[in-house]
């Protein structure tokens, strides 16, 4: 079974994760310590909480150098989730300006409410519509409903990178790909079937 | 489209899941662990899981029960009931609840709300409200599972809960609560329509036309039940294919 570095970088909730690479034939590993993450085959940077703490627990435990080095020195295939998928932006927004990983040209934004979509957080089943081909989504059809619970989004500087798009507030960028690297909006943790698919995927690699 | 949510609600109480009339007369409906495999097997939208005595007892939330639980519960999962501090929750986020609920410690230490949300952001913050009816233009918020009054407008603290951080507002009618006789709606349009967080509508639902009255004359965006899963042979799927004819977005 494949190893797989899933980063505890002090704030989330890590357990959930663990159990479904557990369930979808992973061996996972909840780590900080540089050793466990070189010895990964896949690394997962999941996320809960606010972008500042999360890019300054990060730097703290020193683990934006270690996995720089695994994800573009060996390329080791990775998966960001929600606030995972945020940090590898340039700048994220929320409270203040902070400088995320930089792995992807993007902003993190809080959404603006609409007439239609006047509440944030967006929290629910909602779709997402793939714009581009990619190994994480196969065997799932265009427009299938994940489970996001988030109230900031990524927006990234061009569309090179965009997998799939969710309406809410107009439309915001929910799944991206950079080659082996990846980041999903949504929970696949917590989005039953075709969460556990994205994982399978990501395992399968 | 964002989907309306459909989420069965699971009471816990002396080791066993309960279900109550009016916060009241308890009766036992089996094991927890027993219902979130079956639930994780419907593919239900979302859970909520609370802990009904642990406040009135002086106890914290059962941590190793609720890791046990969020082990086999691959859906997303709100867990209540105890949650007095930070390290309450950051200790229920750890062992996999997805959001943890407040609800005495919200009016009691509004602080809790804020810090809460600070910390782990707002959308894992639920701010639980339970309300009594006073008369035809009043309601008042009830604390300690409904045996505590506090003299509070539930709109009020509903405003308040969402400016402090809270991610969402789950609104609870004591009144209605195990009466499966429909929703408060005149509660539930009050708080709905006026905070900018989602609004989950609790306590009530007897049949699929109340959910359909629920979100045809409020603005809530979750549709909370117990009784009428647990009593009945009605089922979230076919609830949600009910709402889903009569035009609601719901997720098959």
């Amino acid at each position: 079974m494949s190893k797989v570095a899933i980063v505890d970088y002090g704030m989330c909730n890590l357990d959930s994760v663990a159990r479904a690479v557990e369930e979808n034939g992973g061996t996972p590993i909840v780590t900080d310590q540089a050793a466990e993450i070189e010895r990964a085959v896949r690394i997962i940077l999941p996320g809960v909480g606010a972008f500042p703490d999360a890019m300054r627990n990060i730097r703290l435990l020193a683990l934006d150098e270690i996995l720089r080095e695994q994800v573009y020195g060996k390329r080791i295939p990775f998966l960001g989730i929600c606030l995972g998928m945020q940090m590898l932006a340039s700048l994220g927004r929320e409270g203040g300006d902070t400088p995320g990983l930089g792995w992807l040209q993007a902003e993190v934004r809080r959404f603006e409410p609409t007439a239609t979509d006047r509440r944030i957080p967006h929290i629910g089943w909602n779709e997402v519509h793939l714009v581009a081909d990619s190994p994480l989504f196969n065997g799932i059809p265009s427009g299938t409903d994940f489970y996001f619970v988030h109230s900031y989004h990524v927006v990234p500087s061009g569309n090179n990178e965009v997998l799939g798009w969710t309406p809410y507030c107009g439309q915001f960028v929910s799944a991206i790909q950079q080659d082996h690297i990846f980041g999903v909006q949504f929970h696949p943790e917590k989005s039953q079937r075709a969460g556990f698919q994205v994982l399978r995927n990501f395992l399968l690699l | 489209m964002l989907k309306t949510r459909i989420m069965p609600t699971l009471l816990y109480k002396n080791l066993g899941l309960v279900k109550g009339v009016a916060f009241d007369s308890w009766r036992r409906v089996g094991g927890a662990m027993q219902s979130i495999k079956v639930y994780n097997m419907r593919e239900v939208d979302e859970l909520i899981f609370f802990d009904i005595t642990a406040t009135v007892d002086g106890r914290p939330p059962d941590f190793e029960l609720i890791d046990d639980l969020a082990d086999e519960c691959f859906m997303p999962l709100t867990v209540g009931g105890g949650v007095r501090s930070v390290a309450d929750v950051r200790h229920l986020l750890q062992v996999g609840a997805d959001k943890v609920a407040i609800n005495t410690a919200a009016l009691q230490s509004p602080e809790l709300v804020r810090e809460a949300a600070t910390l782990f952001g707002s959308q894992c913050v639920v701010v639980s409200i339970d309300a009594r009816r006073v008369d035809d233009s009043r309601y008042e918020v009830w604390t300690h599972s409904g045996t505590v009054p506090t003299g509070r407008d539930p709109v009020e603290v509903a405003v308040r809960a969402a400016e402090l951080g809270a991610g969402e507002i789950l609104l609870t009618s004591i009144d209605r609560d195990g009466t499966m006789s429909g929703y408060d709606l005149a509660l539930n349009l009050a708080v709905s329509e006026v905070v900018s967080v989602p609004v989950v509508g609790s306590g009530g639902a007897g049949s699929y036309e109340d959910m359909a009255q629920l979100l045809a004359q409020t603005q809530v965006s979750a549709v909370a039940a117990a009784s009428i899963f647990h009593f009945t042979e009605q089922t979230p799927r076919e609830a949600k294919l009910y709402l889903k004819e009569r035009g609601y977005h719901v997720r098959l």
